[in-house]
């Protein structure tokens, strides 16, 4: 069996180790364009921050592809998917056959068609390592950097430019960061106002100097200027707006929506094709839409599920979930699910803060911040549906833990094997 | 051979006398011993008393306790951990069945927290989560099951059975 993997990121790698449970012998060939060993994606800003190095940030250990009998070609782009031959074409001309064909391919940086964006010189991306290297290597302390988009992964790179230390002599990274969005609050897809007003303090005491609900017009070379006439110098410019579906491989072979369409054996619509990751989309189980989910823990579990169907075996991935755990300099934040719904808040105090939505007897979504503790108790409700009034729902509410079950259900989850 | 070998019924190695801390909720006395015994459990000191004294204690092992009813909560070590597919750094994995932490690629991020259904890994202050290991550096006998006065938890292969 000749498998081939487009892709060496969390949901390609999570293929091979779902091949390998099944079959030991079969060809595994890995195909990337990035030229590196697998790393983690969300690293890279540990890596601008000095809190990760190249090797401590690998996805997996050094021998992972010798140990798993898999044959590598990186630094090399696939163009085309021919399949009536069941091959990929590189872009060196070769061709690469296969029988099982796994599109794992990812998100890139989407930039918007801004006015005047080629006139500013040291402008970047925040995607991979490669981005975060050239970051790295443009930064000095007496460059102002003005990062365009104040979701996770701008809020990521600020606070990676913030660097490792916190204490206000130590040298900084740069001479100003600021970040500007056009939602007037941060971390808009994942935090609702007061959450986010509380985050965006932390940031701003940790140096960060935020313009929100602000539009960029166009770019003058060392300025962004915006819809109402001020005008935001800056030397390094991050653009991180959002991301896109790497669907393009697919278009006329299998059916595309707003990311490459999978079931929930990672199959494509196209035979012996599957996909898994950020490039596809995937039903929501919190309010049964289909979205893009680009979150990592989703694209590993997709591509070890894609591996196990590719090698013959049976897994279904039925009940992803949007779900985040991110922090800022020290201040944890955990969220999942949708926020509709009645709410369970607890207000903020001490920079904490808690907020649960629910609705028809289940949990619908929640949002932590600060003390995260156990959220995954809150993580599991959701993901497993379990009707709210099967366990003491305001126990839970208040303290996450497994006192809230019936004691049956915590003898199947403390005393024996759990399936 | 693949330590990732968990989930399939064909090569899983998950079985495999493979013991766990199960808990009798039952016998469960909420002394706490087990949570002093695993924060002693590696401190390297001779002495719990003298090792604990004044410490606050964050122990891998967690008394839940309510209204006359407690029980102790660590690590599953689940045949498909999801704690371990969701790890972002692959600082979490499952060695010899046993879900394990690289404290060197761990960076908080907390996505474990975010996903164990147990409330069993935690934030601590090393710079890197903490879970049960089931004490496999300290060698045998987890020390909670140990030092549990009651059998309260107990160390024990109970896959077979249910193979
Ligand atoms: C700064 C940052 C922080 C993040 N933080 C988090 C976080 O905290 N938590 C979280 O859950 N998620 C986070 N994410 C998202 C997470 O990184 C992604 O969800 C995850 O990497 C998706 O994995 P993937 O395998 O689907 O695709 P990717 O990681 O995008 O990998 C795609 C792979 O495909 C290859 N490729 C693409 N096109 C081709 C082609 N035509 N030919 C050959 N190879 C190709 C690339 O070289 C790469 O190897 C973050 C992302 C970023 C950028």
């Amino acid at each position: 069996m000749k498998y081939v993997i487009i892709g060496n990121s969390a949901a390609g790698i999570g293929a091979v180790e779902g091949i390998r449970q099944l079959d030991t012998q079969g060809e595994i060939t890995i195909i990337a364009s990035e030229p590196h060993h697998t790393y983690s994606r969300p690293l890279i800003s540990y890596l601008l921050k000095g809190a990760a190095t190249e090797e401590t940030m690998r996805y997996r250990a050094a021998d992972f592809y010798e140990k798993n009998n898999c044959k590598t070609i990186f630094g090399v782009e696939v163009t085309k998917i021919n399949e009536a031959e069941k091959s990929v074409m590189l872009e060196n001309g070769e061709t690469v056959p296969y029988d099982k064909l796994l599109v794992a391919t990812g998100s890139s940086a989407f930039v918007p068609p801004f006015e005047g964006l080629d006139t500013v010189a040291e402008k970047f991306s925040f995607m991979c390592l490669d981005d975060s290297l050239a970051l790295d290597n443009a930064l000095d302390s007496s460059k102002s950097v003005l990062i365009v988009g104040a979701g996770l992964i701008g809020l990521k790179c600020a606070e990676g430019i913030l660097g490792k230390s916190k204490s206000a002599d130590a040298p900084s990274r740069a001479k100003k960061i600021s970040v500007l969005d056009l939602s007037p609050r941060i971390l808009s897809s994942i935090l609702d106002d007061d959450s986010a007003s509380l985050v965006q303090s932390h940031l701003e005491n940790a140096g960060v100097q935020f313009h929100l609900a602000k539009n960029i017009t166009r770019f003058e070379k060392n300025a962004a200027i915006l819809e109402n006439g001020e005008r935001l110098d800056f030397d390094i410019l991050v653009l991180a707006v959002g991301v896109r579906p790497n669907t393009a491989l697919l278009n006329g072979i299998a059916e595309i929506e707003r990311g490459i369409v999978i079931n929930e054996k990672s199959e494509t619509t196209a035979p012996n094709i599957y996909a898994a990751g950020d490039c596809t989309q995937t039903t929501d189980i919190s309010d049964g839409q289909e979205k893009i989910m680009a979150l990592l823990p989703n694209a590993y579990i997709q591509g070890e599920c894609a591996g196990i169907n590719m090698a013959g075996g049976e897994k279904s991935f039925t009940n992803a979930i949007p779900m985040n755990a991110i922090g800022f300099c020290g201040l944890s934040i955990i969220t999942a699910g949708n926020y509709t719904g009645e709410d369970y808040k607890e207000a903020e105090k001490n920079s904490q803060y808690k907020r649960l939505f629910y609705s028809d007897n289940k949990l619908n979504g929640y949002i932590m911040v600060g003390n995260v503790e156990k959220a995954g108790i809150y993580t599991s409700l959701i993901r497993e549906q379990t009707p709210l009034d099967s366990i003491d729902f305001a126990l839970v509410c208040e303290k996450p833990g497994l006192m809230a079950f019936t004691k049956t259900a915590r003898e199947k989850m403390l005393g024996g094997e759990r399936k | 051979m693949f330590p990732w070998a968990q989930g399939v019924k064909i090569t899983s190695n998950w079985g495999e006398n493979m013991k766990r801390v199960y808990v009798n909720e039952k016998w469960c006395l909420g002394c706490r011993l087990c949570e002093y015994y695993c924060a002693f459990a590696d401190t390297g000191e001779k002495d719990m008393a003298r090792a604990l004294k004044d410490i606050k204690i964050n122990p891998r092992i967690k008394i839940e306790e309510k209204d006359g009813i407690s029980f102790a909560v660590n690590c599953r070590h689940c045949r498909e951990p999801l704690c371990v597919k969701g790890c972002i750094t692959g600082g979490l994995s499952v060695i010899d069945g046993v879900v394990s932490i690289d404290k060197e690629k761990c960076v908080s991020c907390y996505t474990c927290v975010l996903c164990c259904p147990f409330g069993a890994v935690s934030p601590s202050e090393s710079g890197a989560v903490q879970k049960c290991e089931l004490c496999v550096n300290e060698g045998a006998h987890p020390a909670c099951v140990k030092g549990c006065p009651n059998a309260a938890i107990v160390y024990e292969d109970r896959t077979e059975a249910k193979m």
